[in-house]
């Protein structure tokens, strides 16, 4: 089954995305092409075959990461024990479960910012593109797997330079600004922040509300172009209708990336996502359909968690 | 379940070079970084370097003949005695500034975290203990002269028959040297009551006690450690002053006890420390004993790196919970 | 539970907050704090009264230069005894422009090492290394001058005599100077040494409140750690590091002792101008200048010469010092100043 593909046919080249690497095929790990409709998680699901209804936009689900039998610890604590997942572009995969369960610990796995803490143990493997993240150098693993915080930190700086700081600093060579103009503007774009910020890019970045910080912090994740979105509880210090707002951007940008979002609010996930996995105290208990997690768990504690009963 | 294995594989990934590295760390970062390590190591380089040094060469002239002989005019080194007098004049010196420092110094930083009030006043306040901190120590010591030579300040030092106040002595080195500590008090014993948490002082005023009692019942207690950690570094900074030495305490190397009052006659008499003896045997003063001299710093050394420790034990001992 | 009242438990009330007793405590502790501001007044204003004779005779040529000052101070020192032929001439260009070079001097290369060391201390060391290094500055920071001075005098000084010094550049200045191993050089090294620590607890203490947030977020964007540390991290503390080096400044300036050890006693204006050479040649700033005098503080000219000195000092470290606290007080408004 050796499809391919090129950007021009998705239709994505034009949106400025990035080349996407050309689907492998090598047997082991085909990507699935599926459809699925924008926007509502009534996705059809992994294994269903290629099907264009008439509302329905077809879209690329192809693999981007996948976790092998991922362990995290913390000196003795277990913080995430034996699991496996996989992470589509395409999709919007939601890690949700009470506190504490590891979901921000799974997610800081996927880019290596656990390795920050000097206690952490990881053991599994986790694959980029087919490549284990653990022979990658961190820093280029970053540029690839892009990450939002809980919190909007956007740098003490101007709007635009924390826009283009992650192309200035990446290399020996420092981009002029007319270089990075067309870059910052596409980002500011594509996270829906450009019309508010269009004439005040000079203004500090500290200085916009809450909700714009946090697309500020989207745009600069963009500007970098990365495969996969890594978003951990991004609307949790916002209010509803910067959420909304925000989920409308992660929505528009999952054609293009692959995202896995953390959030504590089953609504959100049932909202954006496409697929769930439901975490309990480091272990994933459930993963599939975001219908399918959300209407008819298997799982008796997915259950229990979805109809609220704990968490 | 996974511990032995996940240790394993971890360790596996470890090991092989990252691939692409190069392109990341610019010619510019890897300087950086490299003269980040390079400063790094220099600090420890130096420390080491000045204390083994000292000691190498202080344990070679320290003996027991030294440490409790009294100094000597004498050309010879052998003819210039030992620095009994200095170390205890290092001593009194100490314990007198160290005892005018505390009080008042905690004294200031209860008030300048407990009550503060105009707030503009505190501002000054707190800005006049940082100013304490970079006042050059010669100009505190040419003031503090000018202080004690008045015919006010006669009773602590020696009158020349003419009426002319000499002015040195440890009572004004002693009141100078508080100066020298204060900033440190008043640090330490601030950082101590920051840390306590407003509900401590909310239920101590629940239960009806007034912010006087207060204090003294529930925060001074509770900031010992503090307080000590403070007057701890206060008197290493008394210990280690050299400038105020030489200007308030004269330039007599033994204890020159002054008037008739047993104690009170030697507070009021002139002598050195282990900083003035080390200053006036190098090669800078008259140079006599530069062997002593390298003995009497390795001694302040150990009292430095003595007191170092003590504020460790004191602050790690001292780390209160609040809940 | 039941409710225990003050009453029912039998223990008398204590006084009530606005009590007399209160009060007199907070006006007590009030009058002792405003006494730090009456004393650092009254160093100031005495010392200027002290030191005006000195000031009203020369005028402004008092800072300017001319003469030999060695020279111009054994003349003030050896004034006739009576009051009216008291000597006043001085031009102090050599003392204060030697201060200058040499604070001005150990202060720059403070600041790079502690800035460097500071990152590396917080961010770069092998936690083995950095459980070593914050001792080691806290134990730099409390070797007396005095033995600074001592293996400056024996060591460093002799050293650069032997060493770097060659017969050529002491036949150049002869005719003026001597070149001996006190020097510019010496006091710069030493001195650099001794205002490293305070430069490093103030930088260290700000790096490490500077939110784990931002750091993250610049790593998260695939930016290296040295990129990150050094684009936010020490970006968003600059304010804190020219606080560390006014505050060093403020130290530089008032070190006596061991600069009357290394620098060499003589009353002179090394020229950076003359290459190289002006590192090696010897000079005196104010600070050891007012101890050398110190034996002479009774004749009445040379001592108010002395307190003109001294509160020449005294202004400058004060401004320096205040400045340096004001700086950090704007900083500690964003959570990343000292304390």
């Amino acid at each position: 089954m050796g499809i391919e593909t090129t950007d021009d046919e998705r239709g994505l080249s034009e949106a400025g995305v990035p080349p996407v690497r050309r689907i492998v095929v090598d047997g082991e790990t085909p990507p699935v092409r599926v459809a699925h409709r924008i926007g509502n998680g009534a996705s059809p699901g992994l294994d269903e075959p290629f099907a264009v209804e008439q509302d329905f936009e077809a879209v690329w689900v192809e693999e981007r990461m996948r976790i092998e039998s991922l362990g995290v610890r913390f000196g003795q604590k277990e913080a995430v024990k034996d699991v496996s997942l996989q992470v589509n572009s395409g999709e919007v995969l939601a890690l949700i479960g009470p506190s504490g369960c590891g979901k921000t610990t799974l997610l800081r796995s996927l880019n290596k910012l656990v390795d920050l803490t000097p206690t952490a143990i990881r053991s599994g493997r986790i694959l980029l593109d087919d490549e284990d993240t653990a022979y990658m150098d961190d820093t280029l693993l970053r540029k690839k797997v892009g990450m939002l915080f809980q919190q909007p930190n956007p740098f003490p700086m101007t709007i635009f330079d924390n826009v283009a700081y992650g192309l200035r600093e990446r290399g020996s060579k420092r981009p002029g600004k007319k270089a990075l103009e067309p870059i910052v503007v596409d980002a500011l774009e594509r996270a829906g922040l450009w019309d508010e910020v269009s004439d005040n890019l000079n203004h500090p970045a500290l200085s916009l509300s809450g909700g714009q910080q946090q697309r500020l912090c989207i745009a600069r994740s963009l500007a970098v172009r990365p495969e996969v979105l890594l978003l951990d509880e991004p609307c949790s210090a916002l209010d509803p209708i910067s959420t909304a707002i925000i989920e409308d951007t992660i929505v528009n940008l999952k054609d293009e990336i692959a995202i896995v979002i953390v959030t504590h609010n089953l609504q959100q996930a049932e909202r954006i996502a496409d697929k769930v996995a439901f975490m309990y105290l480091g272990d994933l208990v459930e993963y599939g359909p975001a219908t399918q997690v959300f209407n008819a768990p298997m799982a008796e504690r997915t259950k229990d968690y979805v109809r609220g009963d704990f968490g | 379940m996974i511990s032995g294995a996940g240790k394993k594989r971890t360790r596996r990934v470890r090991k092989p070079r990252k691939k692409g590295a190069k392109g990341v760390w610019s010619i510019g970062d890897r300087i950086g970084l490299g003269i980040a390590w390079i400063t790094g190591i220099f600090l420890c380089v130096v420390a080491f370097s000045v204390t083994i040094y000292l000691a190498v060469k202080g344990i070679s002239y320290i003996n027991l003949d030294v440490l409790t002989s009294r100094p000597e005019a004498g050309v010879e080194q052998s003819e210039t005695g030992g620095f009994l007098d200095p170390m205890i004049g290092t001593v009194l010196l100490t314990v007198l500034g160290t005892a005018i420092a505390a009080p008042i110094g905690v004294g200031i930083a209860i008030w300048l975290t407990e009550y503060g009030r105009p707030a503009s006043l505190a501002r000054f306040v707190e800005a006049g203990v940082e100013m304490l901190v970079g006042a050059p120590s010669i100009a505190l010591a040419i003031f503090g002269l000018l202080i004690f030579q008045t015919s006010f300040m006669a009773p602590f030092s020696f009158t020349a028959e003419g009426g002319a106040v000499f002015g040195r002595s440890f009572f004004a080195a002693g009141a100078i040297m508080s100066l020298i500590a204060l900033p440190f008090v008043v640090g330490g014993t601030r950082e101590a009551l920051n840390s306590i948490p407003k509900h401590v002082r909310e239920a101590s005023f629940a239960l009806g006690k007034d912010q006087a009692s207060t204090i003294r019942r529930v925060l001074l207690p509770a900031s010992r450690a503090g307080i000590a950690t403070g007057t701890t570094l206060g008197m290493a900074q008394i210990i280690g002053e050299t400038a105020v030495v030489v200007v308030l305490l004269g330039a007599s190397l033994q204890l020159a006890p002054e008037g008739a009052i047993p104690v009170l006659d030697i507070f009021k008499g002139t002598g050195s420390t282990l900083t003035s003896y080390v200053y006036i045997n190098s090669p800078a003063g008259e140079g006599k004993a530069p062997e002593k001299a390298y003995a009497a710093a390795f001694v302040l050394l150990l009292i430095v790196i003595a007191l170092n420790v003590m504020v460790n034990q004191i602050t790690k001992r001292g780390q209160h919970k609040w809940g | 539970m039941p409710s225990l009242t003050l009453e029912a438990t039998g223990i008398p009330e204590e006084v009530e907050a606005g009590d007399p007793t209160n009060r007199r405590v907070e006006l007590m502790l009030g009058a002792l704090a405003s006494a730090v501001l009456l004393f650092i007044a009254g160093m100031i204003i005495f010392t200027l009264i002290k030191a005006w004779p000195s000031f009203a005779n020369n005028g402004l040529a008092w800072f300017g230069a001319g003469g030999n000052v060695d020279q111009q101070l054994s003349d003030i020192f050896n004034s006739p005894a009576d009051p009216a032929d008291y000597v006043y001439e001085l031009r102090a260009w050599p003392l204060i422009w030697s201060t200058i070079l040499i604070s001005g001097l150990s202060v720059v290369f403070a600041t790079f090492i502690a800035v460097f060391s500071s990152i590396f201390i917080v961010h770069f060391a092998p936690t083995a290394l950095q459980k070593l290094i914050e001792p080691v500055v806290k134990y730099l920071a409390a070797v007396p001058s005095v033995v600074y001075g001592l293996i400056g005098i024996l060591v460093i000084v002799p050293w650069i005599n032997n060493n770097l010094i060659t017969e050529q550049m002491r036949a150049s200045v002869a005719y003026v100077i001597q070149l001996d191993g006190s020097s510019v050089m010496a006091a710069t090294m030493i001195l650099t040494v001794m205002i490293l620590p305070i430069m490093i607890a103030l930088i260290v203490d700000s790096l490490r409140a500077v939110p784990l947030n931002w750091r993250e977020g610049a790593l998260a964007l695939g930016v290296n750690k040295w990129r990150a540390v050094r684009t936010v991290s020490v970006r968003a503390i600059r304010p804190a590091i020219v606080a560390a080096a006014v505050l060093a400044t403020a130290r530089a300036l008032g070190e006596a002792i061991m600069l009357a050890m290394v620098a060499g006693s003589i009353g002179f204006a090394p020229n950076p101008f003359d290459g190289i050479l002006f590192l090696f040649e010897p000079s005196r700033p104010l600070a050891p200048s007012i101890l050398d005098g110190e034996e002479g503080l009774s004749v009445v000219p040379f001592g108010e010469t002395m307190y003109a000195f001294g509160f020449i000092l005294i202004v400058s470290c004060v401004f320096f010092s205040f400045s340096g606290w004001a700086i950090r007080q704007s900083l500690s408004r964003y959570g990343i100043g000292a304390r």
